[in-house]
């Protein structure tokens, strides 16, 4: 058993690597799915991040701190909405814009609470069940926002795939131009669809400054968003491989951590390069069955749909 | 059908009027469709039959006239509320979801919510009753357009429509599945449902309709009993002038081989694709072959491998002048004077977003050396494609504008006349004139037999029979991926071709056909 015990810790911290990831990811694939890039995630989370945590202070309430980054992130979100589907302007550079404008609002409303302590999210502790050894902590004593991630796969899943509101949303995706002759009104179904992603990424920024590191620094999301912009593709649209990626993308960073820690001799870029050498891999080698692209990649992504007839 | 006022007829416009900046588009037209009416919609392309049918299916909003529905005003808000009505509308472009499966799709187009295992029986069931044949789990990508176009007609038929709107749905099938689905269309007029059957097909029209409303630039001309009129009289209303039928010169020279297909066998890419089974001809210079066949019998499968998408698996499966090409890509058969018509007019034909000069560019630089220095010639470019515009009476307000803005039929006119206007030897045309009016079909027709007369070899792949029977020298049928031995064009009939199509069922007259040639 000794032996093992190191287990139970990486488990552990490869869940509170990957939690984030899996919030901001299954926000966007949503978002993408119904046709729209929305290249402002990191920006999102990093507005989301800082709310959680300005809220958590003042309020001790960290419900109300999650509700709240969620709105924001849904905030900026429909910010984006007014310019890129109302507007028409273009994604990529709107996309670009919001996460810079997100860097710096959140900057701005954190630098007085740049340093403060807060506690960390409390942690579920079930008698018995949480004391179990090896399962015990992993199943049973996580904190609240780690079960509702899976439970936002699972849900996105489900409704994508088994609801007719979910068809809608992959075929506006798919063909804005016919799903607007059959009658769907596509910016409305965008707008809705971009929000979600919104208060997704909001939330997944509350999980860093909440749970992952219970502080608020400048620009702590540190990348995350962009690496769940390339989850998306590397689970080519597939809200169950979004998790699988999520962790494995966790995975890879907490290794790079205890890898150093134990004295491997391998430069640490190179470990920190992995999570995106493993993209391209992947990339790689699901680009060489067409079909399999095709059937999942909404194609519409990133075009702006003019309503005229 | 009772024809006097007595009737309150389903569906009455009047004085419609709708402007697009610089085009009216429909200028004060009238229409009255009764019940169980089955009412053509005749006119050129650009006379604003679709722009009519938009408003009535509520795409688009007149900007004045009005509408009534059995005897009562009528507004329309949107398509759902047109399909609330009980107006079905089948669109000449598909209103597809190409990554989803011909369930999914036609869930999309239905209100509510959908069982999914019950939908797809409801779609089988619709689909032998009516002639209309359809796996219900396919992705549509993987479909042919005739294919596609079965998916927008059940998905129509699912909803019982009191009027139902065709935007020429016989152009991909057969003769045999036309006439099986005129049954259909006449069953349900007599069942009370009102066509409004929008075809280029005169004879169709006249063998189908009861009415007739015939509209020039945007105009309503007049209403008329297609029963008693001809399809010269009816083509020439549409038109305004006098028609002529393509003139052949019969027994032209027929010249060397130019191109040589050698028990060409390939699987297909696709899952649900077909594959090619041991296919042999020859094309002659001077000389026009005809390929029919039923919508996803391998027509996209040969025509891939002519063009160079799709490798051969040896060099001497296909043969341009004796010189082995199998293995050679499109470019380089361009470069050896091989020119194509895809299928599929937008995206494979033209880039939809680019403008018709750069269209243009794209397949003729090498021929018509558009390139100086590796730079664009852009006058000569240009030229070149106003020559397509003047030639081959393109309607456009001009070539800056993207070939996505033309319509489909103008678009194909455009793509033809790039094609043509090159001088290949050899000349794969795919469709040449699917959703293309009388006039512009004559015109391409003209087009392809004075290119064959030049000395070129040409190659047309069509479902449309008459066309081929109009145009080609000699003709042979695919089915199942298998090709029949060709023939001269009189010495078949179009019931013996419409069997070949026919595959399975025509097996038996396929082998008796083999042991004739």
């Amino acid at each position: 058993m000794s032996e093992f015990d190191w287990i139970v810790p990486v488990i552990l911290t490869v869940i509170t690597a990957a939690t984030p990831l899996v919030f901001a990811g299954i926000g966007e694939l949503v978002t993408e799915k119904s046709g729209v890039l929305n290249l402002g995630v990191e920006g999102m989370m990093v507005v989301g991040a800082v709310a959680a945590f300005v809220t958590a202070t003042l309020t001790q309430n960290y419900f109300l701190a999650v509700a709240v980054a969620a709105l924001a992130g849904a905030f900026m979100a429909f910010l984006f909405g007014i310019l890129t589907l109302s507007l028409m302007a273009n994604q990529v550079a709107t996309g670009l814009a919001l996460t810079l404008f997100g860097v710096g609002l959140s900057a701005l409303i954190g630098q007085d609470f740049v340093g403060t302590p807060v506690d960390a999210i409390a942690k579920l502790d079930i008698p018995v069940l949480t004391d179990l050894p090896v399962i015990g902590p992993i199943l049973f004593g996580q904190d609240p926002l780690v079960y509702l991630s899976l439970v936002m796969v699972a849900g996105v899943s489900w409704f994508l795939y088994r609801t007719k509101a979910g068809l809608v949303l992959r075929a506006v995706g798919d063909s804005h131009d016919a799903a607007h002759s059959i009658g769907y009104s596509v910016i409305g179904i965008r707008y809705l669809a971009v929000m979600f992603g919104g208060a997704m990424s909001g939330i997944g920024g509350a999980y860093l400054s909440l749970a992952y590191t219970p502080m608020w620094a400048e620009n702590m999301t540190a990348g995350r968003g962009w690496i769940a912009l390339a989850l998306i593709v590397f689970a080519t649209w597939k809200p169950g491989l979004v998790l699988v990626g999520a962790y494995m993308f966790g995975g890879i960073t907490i290794l790079q951590l205890h890898a150093q820690a134990a004295g491997l001799d391998l430069p640490s870029q190179i470990l920190s390069m992995l999570p995106y050498l493993a993209t391209v891999i992947v990339l790689v080698l699901i680009s060489k069955d067409e079909s399999r692209i095709r059937k999942h990649a909404p194609a519409c992504i990133g075009k702006i749909f003019h309503p005229a007839a | 059908m009772e024809t006097d006022g007595a009737v309150t007829p389903r569906l009455e416009l009047k004085g419609i009027t709708k402007a697009y900046p610089g085009v009216l588009a429909n200028d004060k037209i009238d229409l009255k469709i009764l019940p169980g009416e089955i009412h053509a919609l005749l006119g050129e392309n650009g006379a604003g039959k679709s722009t009519l049918v938009k408003i009535i299916y509520g795409v688009l909003k007149a900007d004045s006239g009005e509408m009534k529905w059995d005897g009562s005003p009528l507004e329309i808000a949107n398509p759902h509320a047109a399909r609330k009505t009980g107006i079905g509308m089948i669109f000449q472009h598909f209103s597809l979801f190409e990554a989803m499966t011909v369930t999914e799709n036609i869930a999309l187009g239905l209100p509510g919510r959908q069982n999914m295992a019950d939908l797809s029986r409801r779609i089988r069931e619709i689909s032998e009753n009516y002639g209309l044949p359809l796996h219900p789990e396919r992705h549509v990508h993987t479909l042919s357009v005739g294919e596609k176009q079965r998916i927008e007609i059940v998905r129509c038929l699912l909803q019982n429509p009191k009027l139902l709107i065709m935007d020429e749905p016989t152009s991909v099938l057969t003769p045999q599945e036309a006439e099986k689905m005129f049954e259909t269309l006449r069953r349900l007029a007599d069942e009370g449902v009102s066509i409004l059957y929008i075809s280029h097909k005169l004879d169709e029209i006249k063998a189908l309709c009861h009415k007739a409303t015939i509209l020039r630039g945007g105009k309503y001309i007049t209403e008329c009993d297609p029963t008693v009129e001809t399809a010269k009289s009816l083509a020439e209303m549409m038109i305004g002038t006098n028609l002529t039928a393509p003139q052949h010169s019969e027994e032209a020279d027929r010249g060397p081989v130019r191109l040589k297909v050698n028990n060409l066998s390939l699987d297909s890419t696709d899952q649900f694709g077909v594959d090619l089974n041991l296919i042999n001809f020859e094309v002659r210079s001077g000389e026009i072959l005809g390929i029919a066949g039923v919508a996803g019998n391998g027509q996209v499968e040969l025509l891939e491998a002519l063009s160079g998408e799709i490798r051969c698996q040896k060099a001497e499966d296909i043969l341009l002048e004796q010189q082995p090409i199998g293995l050679t890509g499109p470019t380089e058969r361009r470069g050896l004077g091989v020119a194509f018509v895809p299928e599929d007019r937008l995206g494979h034909g033209s880039v939809p977003d680019m403008s018709l000069i750069d269209n243009a560019f794209l397949s003729a630089y090498r021929q018509k050396k558009l390139l100086s220095n590796g730079l664009i010639d852009t006058r000569k470019t240009i030229d070149y494609a106003e020559e397509i515009v003047e030639k081959f009476d393109v309607r456009t307000a001009g070539i800056s504008h993207t070939a996505g803005s033309l319509s489909g039929g103008n678009l194909q006119k455009f793509i033809v006349g790039r094609e043509m206007l090159q001088d290949p030897k050899l000349i794969i045309i795919a469709h040449p004139t699917w959703g293309v009016d009388a006039g512009a079909a004559a015109a391409i027709h003209q087009a392809i037999i004075d290119l064959a007369a030049k000395g070129a070899a040409v190659l047309v792949v069509s479902q449309d029979l008459d066309e081929l029977f109009a145009i080609s020298n000699r003709m042979a049928v695919i089915a199942e991926g298998r090709l029949s031995v060709s023939r001269g064009v009189h010495e078949i009939t179009i019931e013996e071709i419409g069997l070949l199509m026919g595959g399975t069922a025509g097996a038996d007259v396929s082998k008796e056909f083999d042991s004739v040639a």
